[in-house]
């Protein structure tokens, strides 16, 4: 939260000056023909994408040089906010001059960044970026219509975050390495779900194979089970790492067989109410019952062997605390 | 020239209203539950507004129109109320709604909904139109609430809330409209049909931001939403509004004085605009005009998104919306356009243009230019009216 998001923007005071002037007078609009393109001696390309029912659609129009492969002219008609055709018309000045390889490698965050007035201060709001996207996604189409290629050939990673490009293997590589539980910490590594949103979960302005939360679910699932492989062949997993309930079962079988004996020999017994997680520290609340509760040695000698067996056996920082 | 056609969102503040609230800022500022000269001199201007605000709807002395912040907080105390008196308690387990009720009440409604209250979101049809016999197919023994908005805010469609107050009463279930955007453009007397609870706002009808009301029928009183020092009765507590209850009294006056002027000379001049408009090639009303309130057009023009629309007008200073204010920061497309299920390639290109009572002529011939101009210039971009060589055939 804080100032700036409580009385929320307005989005147009924060396009920069040259997606202004790119929404107000687009030059590169318009149409390459065929005769035009002919006359030119080059290959005419016509390629759309998205669609008018789903808020943006762009034609892009390549005239390439069939002997050098270089875009000689590219226009482009849109149907979109301001955001899409200022980045549309950005996208067409890019490709111009440029190979059809060196085409395909623009990015939406290349067409962002040439529509900054400074360098490091973003052309749109974090919600229009996702706008740029599809200036990306029609030059990638072109490219495949002029080599008689599947479109997906150029794309050898799964984007999950179209608006700041993250792969799938690089979120799922992220999340592992560093233990991530929450999106806001996705966001923070890798900047995925920044912008439009789209990315995190289901219900932004549009549908995905797959969301940061289900990542964030398959990673917690993946964990879980490994615990849960790792206690039932019988490997000695960390106690830090177990679940609640994990802990719960090993604290108690470490009683059970080292402790309980012991207390119902003096005619007394005991039970664990709640294992607490406190800062380095797990904190095991426990109850005495029969000739235990009320003993001196209870908070002293006993309670100490109690501890001790189950630092020893599980994880030195347990503490063990009486109710 | 600066063109102000966005009074659906909100309207200018009428100069005799802002003249009747000038005094209670600086010279008669008390507290109104106070015990001296400070607070007493406030009293008869709050009595006057009161009763103009009564008056303005009809409202019979015994039944409440409890003063609120805005409409938002009138629409969430109903439905959070019913929630308290009726879901909660599980005398009743459920609510009916219109599916294009403002957020205030949609959004509500999800809140109560996650708390286990069943909601019932009525469809409208291909005109932006509610039929009131879904009303009654929808009603069970279990039903507390209906709540339809009187006037939708996006296509300016008037819904039939006397039948479906009346289908309410048959099934002995509470009434409640939104009629922000009713007040100064319809008639509104609540005793000229059942009616329970019936939502205000003041600046939509040129009065003060910050000013809301709640009427409430004698008998069908909810559970306050503020709970506090006992100000309204107990009802809303919070230190009285006092410039803010005095704007809306004149204002609530002043609109029902125009109200006339609204549905004759505005609801023309809206017309002749809306035929010029639809001269345009390409371009599509939803609701019929006899069926909509005087002030609103929405209007599709094919083949430009409607921001980039607002873009173009704003540059020459005209102001329309693309639908609701509070959303236009999200990209969704409008969702009363969604709703009337609208051929979608329509879906975003709809601009709302929302006249009031200060709409001059020579604003509407401005304005025409302008959207001429934008029109050519937006589609002249645009992929929709883009040249495709022989046999090529668009593929996403």
């Amino acid at each position: 939260m804080g100032m700036d998001s409580l009385i929320g923007g307005t989005i147009w005071s924060e396009y920069s000056q040259k997606v202004t002037d790119s929404m107000n007078n687009p030059v590169h609009k318009g149409e390459i023909t065929q005769e035009q393109a002919d006359a030119m001696g080059a290959k005419l390309i016509v390629a759309d994408f998205g669609a008018e029912s789903c808020g943006d659609a762009v034609r892009l129009y390549w005239a390439v040089d069939p002997e050098t492969d270089i875009i000689l002219d590219a226009k482009f008609k849109s149907f979109g906010c301001g955001t899409a055709i200022a980045s549309s018309n950005t996208m067409v000045e890019l490709c111009i001059g440029k190979t059809v390889d060196e085409a395909v490698k623009i990015t939406n965050i290349d067409v962002e960044n040439a529509m900054r007035d400074t360098p490091d201060v973003p052309a749109v709001p974090p919600q229009k970026m996702h706008c740029s996207v599809m200036a990306y996604d029609v030059i990638k189409k072109a490219a495949a219509l002029y080599k008689g290629v599947d479109m997906a050939s150029f794309e050898n990673e799964i984007i999950v975050c179209e608006c700041a490009r993250v792969s799938l293997s690089t979120l799922r590589e992220v999340i592992r390495l560093n233990d991530l539980t929450t999106v806001e910490q996705i966001t923070d590594y890798t900047k995925a779900g920044a912008f439009c949103k789209s990315c995190i979960r289901p219900g932004g302005h549009e549908a995905k194979d797959i969301y940061l939360v289900d990542l964030l679910e398959e990673y917690e699932k993946e964990k879980m089970a490994k615990a849960a492989d790792a206690s039932a062949s019988g490997i000695a997993i960390d106690f830090a790492q177990m679940t609640v309930v994990q802990k719960l079962k090993a604290v108690d079988k470490v009683i059970d067989t080292n402790i309980r004996q012991m207390l119902i020999m003096d005619g007394g017994d005991m039970e664990i109410l709640d294992i607490k997680e406190n800062g380095a520290h797990f904190d095991i609340y426990i109850r005495y019952l029969g000739a235990c509760s009320g003993c001196a040695s209870s908070s002293t000698g006993t309670l100490y062997a109690i501890e001790n067996i189950l630092r020893q056996k599980l994880d030195e920082n347990i503490r063990v605390l009486p109710i | 020239m600066r063109v102000y056609l966005d009074n659906n969102a909100t309207t200018i503040v009428d100069p005799y209203v802002f003249g009747a609230m000038e005094p209670y800022f600086v010279q008669k500022y008390g507290n109104p539950n106070s015990l001296h000269e400070f607070a007493s001199e406030t009293h008869p201007a709050i009595k006057q507004a009161m009763e103009k605000i009564y008056a303005g709807i009809h409202a019979p002395k015994e039944d409440s129109v409890v003063i609120t912040s805005c409409a938002t907080e009138s629409n969430n105390w109903v439905l959070k109320s019913i929630y308290f008196q009726y879901i909660l308690t599980g005398r009743k387990n459920h609510i009916i709604l219109s599916e294009v009720e403002h957020p205030s009440i949609i959004a509500t409604a999800k809140f109560i909904e996650s708390m286990g209250c069943r909601v019932t979101y009525l469809p409208i049809n291909h005109e932006g139109l509610i039929d009131p016999q879904s009303v009654r197919d929808n009603i069970t023994d279990k039903t507390a609430l209906v709540s339809v908005m009187w006037v939708n805010n996006e296509t300016g469609a008037i819904f039939p809330v006397e039948e479906i107050g009346n289908i309410c009463a048959e099934h002995k279930v509470l009434f409640h409209t939104d009629a922000v955007q009713a007040i100064g453009k319809l008639p509104v007397d609540v005793q000229s049909f059942n009616v329970d609870y019936l939502t205000m706002s003041a600046h939509k009808f040129h009065g003060p931001k910050g000013v809301g009301a709640l009427y409430m029928k004698k008998g069908k009183e909810l559970l306050p939403l503020l709970h506090g020092g006992s100000q309204m009765g107990g009802y809303r507590s919070g230190t009285l509004n006092v410039p803010g209850i005095i704007g809306m009294g004149k204002a609530m006056e002043q609109a029902v004085d125009a109200l006339d002027f609204e549905m004759s000379d505005v609801r023309q001049m809206r017309d002749e605009f809306e035929d010029e408009l639809l001269k345009i090639p390409d371009t599509f009303v939803v609701t019929p005009r006899e069926k909509r309130a005087a002030n609103t057009i929405l209007i599709s023009f094919r083949g430009i998104e409607g921001e980039s629309m607002l873009w173009d007008l704003n540059r020459e200073g005209v102001a329309a919306s693309t639908g609701s204010a509070c959303a236009s920061e999200d990209l969704e497309s409008n969702p009363v356009m969604e709703a009337i299920g609208a051929e979608a390639d329509l879906a975003h290109t709809a601009v709302r243009f929302s006249l009031s009572r200060y709409t001059t002529q020579e604003e509407l011939d401005y304005t025409l230019e302008v959207v001429k101009r934008a029109v050519v210039r937006l589609r002249g971009i645009s992929s929709s009216y883009a040249y495709a060589p022989e046999g090529y055939k668009s593929g996403h």
